[in-house]
């Protein structure tokens, strides 16, 4: 007999399991990368893994608290507490204290802690109230519009700090917006930018401008139905080009070719325009202005990459891309994690056995590198064994937020799969190599509270949402 | 409901994709490559090689050739570098600014992680004081190695030398790194196993500062240095030194073997090279040099010079025919100024006639042997003469004329003995008879031997039967004997009665009275038993060959002498077969002017023997 109203019985303990599966397994891991310091046994509080015994003690608190709350709090608080946490992130850049180049902390007696952190769950409770409003459409712009600025803001507000990995993070609220009815084709344009962005810091922009206009081409001979109408403009295109191409060369104005093809694009960007307003066919001019769109991507991404990030951020992602090679350098960090995953095998080195790890070779070994620890020690099995765990609870999680009734709930869940994705994927992408080097922990293995809680607190809300779904319906 | 609730699978699947990327990608970087594991361990461990000091080098009588000495390399290993004072630097090693530079960037080239040799051999002073001042050039190291000294500049064919291995070697077999000494010919090389040592290390843990922790699983690892093992020649210094010093006015070798075990005890090779110019870092420089000089000290003629063996071949062709029983003792034959059949003529020079045949050995007689020749090929035992020819090569395989002997040097050559099909093969078969080769009689033509396979046929004699393979090596430290085929007696296919008359024809080479060819060579008290050779050299002047044994009864000493350009056996290297005899057995020579007139430091006189009697081999046609 279910019992609609007990939070207990209705809790999901396979989630619950999981979870401590996952805190457990992540502390003996913090534990062996820190047990060369000193040996006063595990609850030495000086210690790392003693110190993060204290954070998962007061994380079975805030798991408990979130429980004891009414389900129906999360709802009718989240604008407020959305309210009250942009005020600590305003608060944090004045008050807050700097910690390796990023003014993201306060710090309380010898504590750290991170709002940047919370505000993922909050941001998803907002998001949440707002797409179960009473009318709101995702189709309508401006109710986009709102849901946007909704998941924008704390990130705008975490970048004056500057910390670009939990700005990354809230991009994957997208993929919230997705489930909800979002359009999959902008999905797609969204994916293809992506690609647009690496093929820009990969290839000559002059280059990129050639390929899309090849691929805007045959766009239009598909749309148009006729080869011939895109040979012609594309030979239009090709001739205005070489005439200015000339005309640069004897003037010697040394224009760039990616300037010369821009210009050259002109004259048949304005007779389509002309023509498509006159007869009031739009078809061609939406291809128009995808193409339009595309260059001032490139430009802005070109723009963004030498004027807002960092050099050691560009760096980081030229790395990744392959771009460059500098294991001594920007590399080192990733050379070192491979080496100490590689050097797992098929079974490991065994525990407390890692010797890349302890001699302190993997930076940040028990934080963001800790999967290394893993990697090291228990080898291929174990590291198959912690993307299964993750695997197992991400559908899980899914699982369970399908089962929702209220759209609440489900939303919510979606918001945490989503930050848990993303974490997932670049934390252990970045080990392997597979992603750059950004700083965003693994969720409830790598060392510190505030990640920690914050995933914590997400996983217990949407546990609590979960246990009264017998109860809310919106 | 929700009418987006199929999205859920995309998020399903991209979860599940992701996570197969990321396991293709940790099998990959786990189980596949391998070499992770190798960068951890460049990583985490810090080696330091222990080089054993390289087994000495004892002669015969115990007396020390070869020990070591030590040896300074300053080490770099580049990813450890800081910034140091080049100035002082250049300062202590005596080197130039430009020199350092390069050192430092060819080691950068080599591997920054992997030491690798930023300067050689430094000496003592300079090593010292390096050490002293190392705190402030970080990533460098002195490493002791050892080098070779020799107690006497001689025997360098013998004793081969060490040198840094090759990229051959250093893919071929594991023990090697780069850098490391490795022997590289001779007994060096030969006994580099014994004499090596096995290399120790111990292993460390180091942190990402390089800072080393403790000793890594407790010394699990380590590897205990063993000391190289100490060998005893066969070689006699004091006869080496002086066969050495005898033949320094000539091109040309001398082999003196202890017949009853095979043993060396001299192999000279001249002209020869002093061992300490291939020792060190100007070994390359002092290679090259010896390499392009025209008398070629490198080539170990002991071994590798195919000379023909000349008249001492008639020994051998005395022995084949009494076995063979187509001659006897009591065989006679007229010569009457050489060997005339039609229009073929082979000289011969003036003596008595008819000569039975210890008196043909005695007096060289050409015509004789190229009737033992004839009676050997045209034997009614055989069907044709290429079936004959056949059986008495049979006899000279057994007495290791076609093959190398087997000495520890790979550089070791066979002579030439062609077999009948290579007559067949010239001539047509059944086109060529005992008239044909009859130069084989008297050692020239086709047959080649090494001045090592002469020696070794003079002990053959001296042991009337029988030859143990010739070899360098008596003893090795830690092994209970030397190889057993240094211990095997190969038995010739003639009876050892037939030897009796050939070693009194010997004797009376050296001690019979008028037309013994090398009284010369007599020694005062010992019966010493010998055989002159000539060989027709159609480059130059003919070249002298002597073979001797003594004494007589339980020989001692078998030694053959070979002397490029210098005529007469009798007139060179008779005397210098006689005089390394009198050195080994009596450990003194009396007639020093008989050593000085050999030497050509007194002017010629008259040779003791009259021209007259002096053998002269081959004149054809």
């Amino acid at each position: 007999m279910v019992q609609r109203n007990s939070v207990f019985a209705n809790l999901d303990w396979v989630s619950i399991l999981l979870w401590m599966v996952m805190i457990g397994f992540g502390w003996m891991n913090i534990y062996s990368a820190n047990i060369m310091e000193a040996d006063n046994g595990i609850f030495d509080f000086s210690q790392r893994f003693g110190k993060q015994l204290i954070w998962i003690g007061a994380s079975l608190l805030l798991a408990m608290l979130m429980l004891v709350l009414d389900a129906k709090f999360y709802i009718h608080f989240s604008y407020l507490l959305y309210i009250l946490l942009l005020g600590i992130l305003l608060g944090v850049l004045v008050f807050g204290r700097e910690i390796n180049g990023a003014k993201s902390w306060f710090v309380v007696g010898g504590f750290q802690l991170q709002p940047s952190e919370f505000a993922k769950a909050i941001t998803a409770l907002a998001l949440a109230n707002l797409l179960t409003s009473h009318s709101y459409n995702i189709k309508k712009f401006w109710h986009l519009v709102k849901a946007l600025s909704i998941i924008a803001v704390p990130p705008m507000l975490i970048l004056l700090q500057p910390d670009l990995g939990s700005v990354l993070v809230y991009s994957a609220f997208i993929l919230v917006l997705f489930r909800e009815g979002f359009s999959a084709n902008v999905m797609l344009m969204l994916a293809a930018l992506g690609l647009l962005f690496v093929t820009s810091l990969l290839l000559d922009k002059a280059l990129i401008l050639l390929f899309l206009i090849i691929i805007t081409l045959i766009i239009y001979m598909v749309v148009a139905r006729s080869v011939k109408k895109g040979l012609v403009n594309g030979l239009i295109i090709a001739m205005v080009f070489g005439v200015l191409y000339g005309i640069n060369y004897l003037l010697k104005t040394e224009f760039s070719l990616f300037l010369i093809g821009l210009a050259a694009l002109v004259p048949v960007a304005l007779v389509i325009t002309v023509k498509g307003m006159r007869l009031r066919e739009y078809a061609q001019m939406k291809i128009l202005v995808g193409l339009i769109v595309s260059i001032v991507f490139i430009i802005s991404m070109d723009l963004a990459m030498n004027k807002v990030l960092k050099p050691h951020q560009q760096h980081r992602i030229y790395v990744t891309l392959g771009i460059e090679d500098d294991p001594q350098g920007v590399g080192y960090n990733v050379n070192q994690s491979k080496i100490a995953i590689g050097s797992g095998g098929f079974s490991g080195k065994g525990y407390l056995q890692g010797t890349q790890t302890k001699l302190h070779f993997v930076p940040e070994q028990s934080t963001d590198f800790i999967f290394c620890t893993v990697g090291e020690e228990w080898g291929f099995l174990g590291t198959s064994f912690v993307i299964l765990l993750y695997l197992g609870f991400l559908l899980r999680m899914i699982f369970l937020a399908e089962r929702q009734r209220s759209s609440f709930s489900r939303i919510f869940g979606y918001g945490f799969i989503s930050v848990m994705l993303i974490h997932f994927i670049v934390n252990i992408g970045m080990t392997i190599g597979l992603m750059p080097v950004i700083g965003i922990p693994l969720p409830f293995f790598s060392y510190g509270g505030s990640s920690l809680w914050t995933f914590t607190m997400f996983l217990f809300i949407f546990l609590r949402l979960d246990a009264s779904r017998l109860e809310l319906l919106r | 409901m929700n009418q987006y609730t199929d999205r859920r699978y995309v998020f399903a699947v991209a979860i599940i994709l992701v996570g197969l990327v990321f396991m293709i990608r940790l099998f990959q970087i786990q189980v596949i490559d391998k070499s992770y594991e190798q960068y951890a361990l460049s990583n985490a461990q810090s080696v330091r090689v222990i080089y054993p000091a390289r087994g000495l080098i004892y002669d015969r009588r115990g007396e020390i050739m070869v020990y070591n000495k030590a040896a300074y390399d300053i080490m770099i290993t580049p990813r450890l570098l800081e910034p140091f004072d080049t100035t002082e630097l250049c300062e202590i090693l005596k080197i130039t600014r430009e020199s350092a530079i390069e050192r430092l960037n060819s080691a950068k080239a080599y591997s920054r992680r992997v030491p690798s040799v930023f300067m050689k051999q430094v000496s003592y002073e300079n090593a010292a004081l390096f050490q002293e001042k190392m705190y402030q050039f970080q990533g460098f190291y002195v490493q002791t190695r050892t080098l070779r000294e020799y107690t006497d500049s001689i025997a360098s064919h013998a004793l081969g030398y060490v040198g840094e291995v090759d990229q051959a070697i250093l893919d071929s077999v594991p023990y090697y790194q780069l850098g490391d000494y490795i022997g590289v010919s001779g007994v060096e090389k030969a006994y580099e196993e014994h004499l090596r040592g096995q290399k120790g290390k111990t292993v460390f843990l180091k942190d990402v500062h390089n800072q080393t922790i403790e000793s890594y699983q407790g010394g699990r690892l380590d590897e205990t240095v063993e000391v190289g093992k100490n060998l005893t020649t066969t070689l006699d210094m004091e006869l080496q030194a002086y066969g050495e010093k005898l033949m320094s006015p000539y091109v040309g070798s001398v082999v003196a073997l202890e017949p009853s075990t095979g043993e060396v005890l001299a192999l000279v090779s001249a002209p020869t090279y002093s061992p300490d110019l291939l020792v060190g870092r100007n070994l390359g420089v002092e290679f090259g040099k010896l390499a392009i000089d025209t008398l070629n000290p490198l080539f170990n003629r002991a071994l590798m010079a195919q000379y023909p063996p000349g008249s001492t071949f008639k020994t051998i062709m005395a022995l084949i025919g009494l076995q063979e029983k187509v001659i006897s003792t009591r065989t006679e034959h007229h010569c009457y100024y050489g060997f005339y059949v039609g229009n073929i003529h082979t000289g011969c020079h003036l003596h008595e006639t008819p000569l039975d045949l210890i008196e043909a050995i005695q007096n060289s007689c050409n015509t004789y042997f190229i009737n033992v020749l004839k009676s050997i090929l045209q034997d009614v035992k055989y069907t044709s003469t290429a079936e004959a020819y056949d059986n008495w090569r049979r006899h000279l395989r057994s007495m290791g004329f076609t093959e190398p002997l087997g000495i520890e040097m790979t550089n070791e050559l066979n002579g030439n003995v062609p077999p009948a099909s290579y007559f067949n093969r010239i001539y047509g078969e059944n086109h060529w008879n005992y008239l044909t080769i009859r130069s084989l009689a008297i050692g020239q033509g086709e047959l080649l031997v090494t001045p090592i396979q002469m020696a070794n046929m003079t002990a053959t004699i001296a042991n009337r039967g029988f030859y143990i393979a010739p070899h360098l090596v008596k003893e090795i430290e830690g092994e209970d004997d030397i190889d057993d085929k240094y211990r095997e007696k190969h038995f010739t296919t003639v009876d050892t009665s037939n030897y009796g008359p050939i070693v009194d024809g010997m004797d009376l080479v050296i001690n019979g009275g008028p037309g013994s060819t090398a009284r010369n060579a007599r020694i005062e008290g010992i019966t010493v038993c010998g055989k002159t050779g000539t060989a027709e050299n159609p480059h130059g002047n003919d070249h002298s060959i002597f073979i001797a044994f003594a004494p007589k009864e339980d020989p001692k000493i078998a030694i053959a002498v070979y002397v490029e350009n210098q005529g007469f056996g009798t007139t060179y290297a008779a005397p210098i077969a006689s005089l390394m005899i009198e050195k080994y057995l009596t450990r003194e020579v009396k007639r020093t002017w008989y050593e000085n007139w050999v030497m050509q430091l007194i002017q010629p006189v008259a040779p003791v023997v009259k021209k007259n009697n002096i053998s002269n081999d081959g004149t054809e046609e």
